[in-house]
């Protein structure tokens, strides 16, 4: 009991941390990449409200990253309180990206200071749109050195094995491992998708609530347009990793798809429910699709769950994950598009309210998909923590006090949420975007500067 | 040739070092930030102590955390000892951190008047270095225990050892002093003289306990762990020249000039004995149980990052240097005319 109980608190702990974590990582990838559109738009048109609008996120972004900064710092520290027999056999072969992440994130960190506070010290503007490209780097690049270190617990290489011990590491081939490239691509066109989402939402808002002035409405373009492309971008690659997992991970595709026997034509379920017999109920099957999904080809032979020993099966309920992941991502393309459509449909209004609606719940559906994606990548490589080599059982903490932490850390995530959306809504009714315009004498037809 | 693993405990404790002097003078200022408040002269300092921390204090928890993955990084078995045994400790440790965090958040949208937000802002700059000190401690051996494959933190020999108690002292009162001349400097180039002569008095007044502080912990190291004393004294020089920095920097602050000098020499004089503390611990990491060749990591990991740390450094220095450039040595900026 006492050596069970750490384990299950440990799992726990570590994911609402990632819960609360994830967001602000998401955002913290895509944000900058979304401040240098609007930016770059505004210097090259020479369209102040494009610059407004990139100080007014930059603004709100300071809260979010530092927050973030928190709460990764959280996580870095319990990797090895929570998990230290991992972190002592698994060192040896990821030390390397996890060091190189903090690089990569001091980088970040030092541009992202200058870039905050340098908005009108430099003659050229474009040396301010410079300050960027290394905070979208250093993001990025930290975004991609963290995803090689979970690729690797879920496609380990690049070692030998002995009595419990990787030896013989090649760290740069135990980074490079097969799921790298397609988990890296997914997470960080996920995250622009995100961020764009997100601030689509807020555009969709401000309109919502009456504002009528045309910054909301280039607002509302540039972001939901942005965000149709990158979707197109993150499907694509998510197409991709179905790929990957039914060749290096059948497992864990067989639970997704609830697939048992092992054969070709294979079809894809949509919903239902699973009786005790593990026969389905209630789902939308399309036929040949998972063939397809699995090798492009109907007659694509996929492996089935029964060919894995009980013990090291996923949880099945890791099919909803992937189903409501996947018709969020659908949404995520289809809003946009009735958006870039909106003139062609019937009524007068080019900004109908039902649409407004859609698009404010852009940015929701595209953070629940992020978390549905890393339930399922994460329960989806259960028992393992290490697939194939390192059990989680195996490799958490014994200390009994875990379930305290657990809720010392759940309080402190509540008030850490708490008050940075309490802070980032005054922070944008306090001073709201069309007093600024006309404060800083941006206001004229087109925003030409004055 | 040097080996991987000595160069990679260098290279940290380089690195630890900078974090402490970066931190200190972070953790000194919120504490001197509240302390103003509630003497009421803190109209005098706060907008010159939020101007420098503002774009840096993102970079000074990089530190932190280069440090920590650092080692766990090139000794995995750090992770394993000090990750089972510091489970309580250390989450209590990053609730602190966490709300120093969200001040830094918060901070422009009002919370700095707040004054219950900004106690918890200067308590938490003296509960962290308390709190990250330990660590020190711990490494002397004689806290963390091993026994059956558990290992586990002697909580009653941490709390009654005055080992651990002279080292929080020691923290907490150089933390102050650093950050203190630090700021008479940074208000210096402002030139800001009701500043510079409020945060000289403070510098000067943290001054004593902090060289109080370091002889008892000195003793008390002694009477803990007779192996670390007696290297620290075969370098007894590293120590005199700890003490003769010391010196100088007391002098320049006494006759308020030069505290640029002044300053460095404190950084010189906690080089000097942070170096000749921790050569002395060599070999061991964590006494007895890690050393630095037994948990090392293995070679090829181990050259990795020793290359990984050498490609970032390339990265680092022009950047801090930009930083610097911009926000410490531009007169402009620092009077607030930017």
């Amino acid at each position: 009991m006492s050596s069970l109980d750490p384990v299950l608190m440990s799992r726990i702990l570590t994911a609402v941390t990632l819960f609360v974590h994830i967001v602000l990582a998401t955002i913290g990838v895509g944000i900058p990449v979304m401040l240098a559109l609007a930016e770059w738009r505004g210097i090259r048109t020479g369209d102040m409200h494009y610059t407004l609008l990139a100080r007014r996120w930059a603004r709100g972004y300071v809260i979010t990253v530092a927050v973030g900064v928190v709460t990764g710092t959280a996580i870095g520290l319990q990797l090895s309180l929570l998990w230290p027999t991992f972190m002592r056999v698994a060192g040896k072969a990821i030390a390397l990206p996890l060091f190189m992440e903090t690089f990569a994130f001091f980088v970040e960190a030092i541009f992202l200071g200058i870039y905050l506070y340098t908005w009108d010290r430099f003659k050229s503007k474009y040396t301010h749109l410079l300050l960027l490209i290394p905070v979208a780097i250093g993001s990025s690049a930290s975004a991609f050195f963290i995803t090689s270190m979970n690729a690797f617990m879920n496609q380990p290489q690049g070692f030998e094995w002995v009595n419990g011990v990787f030896t013989n590491v090649n760290p740069f081939i135990a980074m490079m491992n097969p799921a790298t490239p397609s988990k890296v691509a997914h997470v960080l066109a996920s995250a622009y998708t995100t961020s764009a989402a997100a601030l689509a939402s807020i555009a969709a808002y401000s309109l919502l609530r009456g504002s009528k002035h045309v910054y909301f409405k280039k607002a509302l373009k540039l972001t939901v347009i942005s965000t149709f492309v990158f979707a197109i971008a993150t499907i694509t690659i998510g197409d991709f990793s179905g790929k990957f997992l039914a060749k290096f991970q059948p497992e864990k595709l067989a639970a997704m798809e609830w697939h048992f026997d092992t054969m070709t034509e294979a079809p894809l379920i949509y919903g239902g429910v699973l009786d005790e017999n593990n026969d389905i109920k209630y789902a939308l099957k399309i036929p040949y699709a998972l063939s397809i999904l699995a090798g492009n080809r109907p007659n694509t032979e996929v492996i089935g769950l029964n060919e894995f020993p009980e013990d090291e099966r996923p949880p099945l309920m890791i099919h909803y994950f992937f189903d409501l992941k996947v018709t969020n991502g659908v949404l995520l393309v289809l809003i946009p598009l009735l958006y870039m459509f909106r003139r062609k449909l019937p009524g007068k209004k080019p900004y109908p309210k039902w649409l407004l609606i859609a698009i404010l719940a852009l940015g929701p559906s595209a953070m629940v998909a992020i978390w549905l994606g890393w339930f399922l990548a994460e329960i989806g490589r259960q028992p393992w923590i290490v697939r194939g080599y390192m059990k989680v059982a195996e490799a958490a903490t014994t200390s009994p006090s875990v379930g305290w932490m657990l809720v010392l850390f759940i309080l402190l995530y509540l008030v850490l949420t708490v008050s940075a959306v309490k802070v980032l809504s005054r922070l944008f009714r306090n001073k709201n975007a069309e007093e600024e315009l006309k404060q800083l004498g941006w206001d004229e037809q087109g925003g030409r500067e004055s | 040739m040097i080996s991987y693993e000595l160069i990679g405990i260098s290279v940290l404790w380089l690195f630890l070092y900078g974090y402490l002097i970066v931190a200190s003078i972070d953790f000194g200022a919120g504490f001197f930030a509240f302390y103003a408040k509630f003497t009421k002269k803190d109209h005098l300092i706060n907008r010159l102590i939020s101007r420098y921390l503002s774009p840096v204090w993102e970079i000074t928890n990089v530190f932190f955390v280069f440090f920590f993955v650092g080692i766990i990084g090139f000794f995995p078995d750090t992770a394993y000892y000090y990750g089972s045994s510091l489970l309580v400790p250390a989450s209590i440790g990053i609730v602190l951190i966490a709300i120093r965090g969200s001040f830094y958040a918060f901070e422009n949208y009002g919370s700095k008047e707040n004054i219950v937000f900004l106690f918890l802002y200067g308590a938490t700059g003296l509960f962290i270095p308390a709190s990250l000190s330990v660590a020190l401690t711990l490494s002397e051996g004689g806290f963390i225990m091993e026994e059956n494959g558990t290992v586990y933190l002697e909580y009653m020999n941490l709390l009654t050892s005055p080992l651990s108690w002279s080292i929080v002292g020691l923290a907490i009162v150089s933390v102050l002093f650093i950050s203190g001349a630090f700021l008479t400097f940074y208000a210096a180039r402002a030139d800001d003289q009701p500043a510079v002569q409020l945060l000289r008095t403070y510098a000067l007044f943290w001054s004593t306990p902090t060289i109080i502080a370091a002889f008892t912990a000195f003793i008390y190291l002694s009477q803990h762990n007779e192996r670390h004393f007696n290297n620290m004294m075969d370098m007894w020089w590293l120590l005199a020249l700890s003490v003769g920095f010391f010196m100088i920097a007391l002098w320049l602050l006494y006759k308020g000039r030069r505290y640029g000098l002044a300053f460095i020499s404190i950084m010189l004089q906690f080089a000097c004995a942070f170096f000749a503390y921790g050569i002395g611990q060599y070999p061991y990491i964590l006494d007895p149980y890690i050393t630095i060749q037994d948990g090392a990591t293995h070679e090829s990991m181990g050259i990795a990052l020793v290359a990984a740390f050498i490609g970032g450094l390339l990265l680092l220095i022009p950047s801090l240097i930009l930083v610097f450039r911009l926000f410490l040595f531009d007169a402009d900026y620092v009077r607030g005319k930017r």
